[in-house]
């Protein structure tokens, strides 16, 4: 696990939200973790190169920033590796992950319009000669308060 | 709040992540022709308005043990998909939980859930919970685990298209 003590772990679960907007935030978490601007440094390094960490940064409310859809398409087994590859390769798909159905292969464009999800797509579809379903956002219903990691 | 191309250049460079230096805002600020306290300010203000929904460490969950995932898909009358999705998405099971556009005849289902957990029966019990919880039983549902992950990295939203 990348995840060594309780510093870690409480690094991990309690700053997932509301991160200190001063102008030495990791100062401001080793103040409240008991430790020091160096240590938080060098635990959010380790967490990031294994992998843990995806970033410190924003998670936007869809649709203000840009656009993005959920896609899916129905890959034969023989091709949805090569498939996979060319769906991953290109900067605007950011998720893509293979299940358990038929429409096999889903994964989220994002892209700074409509028409260029729709670009993106089409072009996928040409390319593979598959069908992509476009299930963009009517809705959410999840207040984001990100992911308790239930350490206990 | 109207967001104005500082604020797009802001948002683009977010993209990243901040620098895990003493001084993030400062040298984020630097790569934009922009003083620390500006982006803090602006920062603050799309948290305040909403569009930052939230602004944090990211976590991967599947690095962190939690390595079963499973979308969680109903077909919810329409004039009751909001309801059960308010319900089913303020659930401490749920990561995530969106309404989508139903494609017949290959897609029936209009309400999508995220749900993590430690491994495969966990996730399979948390989802018979929420069924039983809510008298859900009675609309079409399919259970999606996911069973390969081919890319998963922080959305871009830059005009210019960045290589990962």
């Amino acid at each position: 696990m990348p995840v060594r003590d309780a510093i870690d772990r409480r690094l991990l679960n309690e700053f997932q939200q509301d991160f200190p907007l001063v102008a030495r935030p990791y100062a401001a978490l080793a103040e409240t973790l008991g430790t020091d601007e160096a240590d938080i440094l060098g635990r959010l390094a380790h967490l990031s190169g294994r992998g843990a960490v995806s970033r410190v940064g924003a998670v936007f409310k869809p649709h203000t920033v840009g656009a993005s859809t959920l896609a899916a398409l129905a890959a034969s087994p023989e091709t949805l590796e090569e498939v996979a590859t060319l769906v991953s390769s290109y900067p605007e798909v950011n998720h893509n992950y293979q299940r358990e159905h038929r429409l096999n292969l889903w994964f989220v464009v994002t892209a700074p319009s409509r028409d260029g999800v729709q670009s993106v797509l089409a072009d996928i579809s040409v390319r593979t000669g598959l069908e992509v379903l476009d299930l963009p956002l009517v809705e959410h219903y999840h207040i984001d308060l990100g992911f308790d990691l239930k350490w206990s | 709040m109207e967001l104005n191309d500082r604020d797009h250049r802001l948002i683009s460079a977010l993209g990243d992540g901040l620098a895990l230096v003493e001084r993030p805002y400062l040298v984020l600020g630097q790569s934009l022709g922009m003083a620390e306290d500006e982006v803090i300010a602006r920062i603050q203000a799309m948290k305040d308005c909403g569009i930052i929904r939230r602004f944090g460490i990211i976590v991967r969950h599947h690095e962190l043990g939690f390595r079963a995932n499973a979308m969680s898909v109903w077909d919810i009358p329409d004039h009751q998909v909001a309801e059960v999705g308010r319900i089913l998405g303020d659930s401490p099971e749920v990561t995530l939980c969106y309404r989508r556009p139903r494609r017949l005849p290959d897609w029936p289902y209009n309400l999508f859930c995220m749900i993590h957990g430690r491994d495969r029966p966990a996730v399979e019990a948390a989802i018979a919970a929420l069924v039983e919880r809510y008298g859900l039983g009675s609309h079409a549902h399919a259970v999606l685990f996911s069973t390969r992950r081919f890319k998963q990295t922080g959305a871009r939203y830059g005009r210019r298209a960045a290589a990962e």
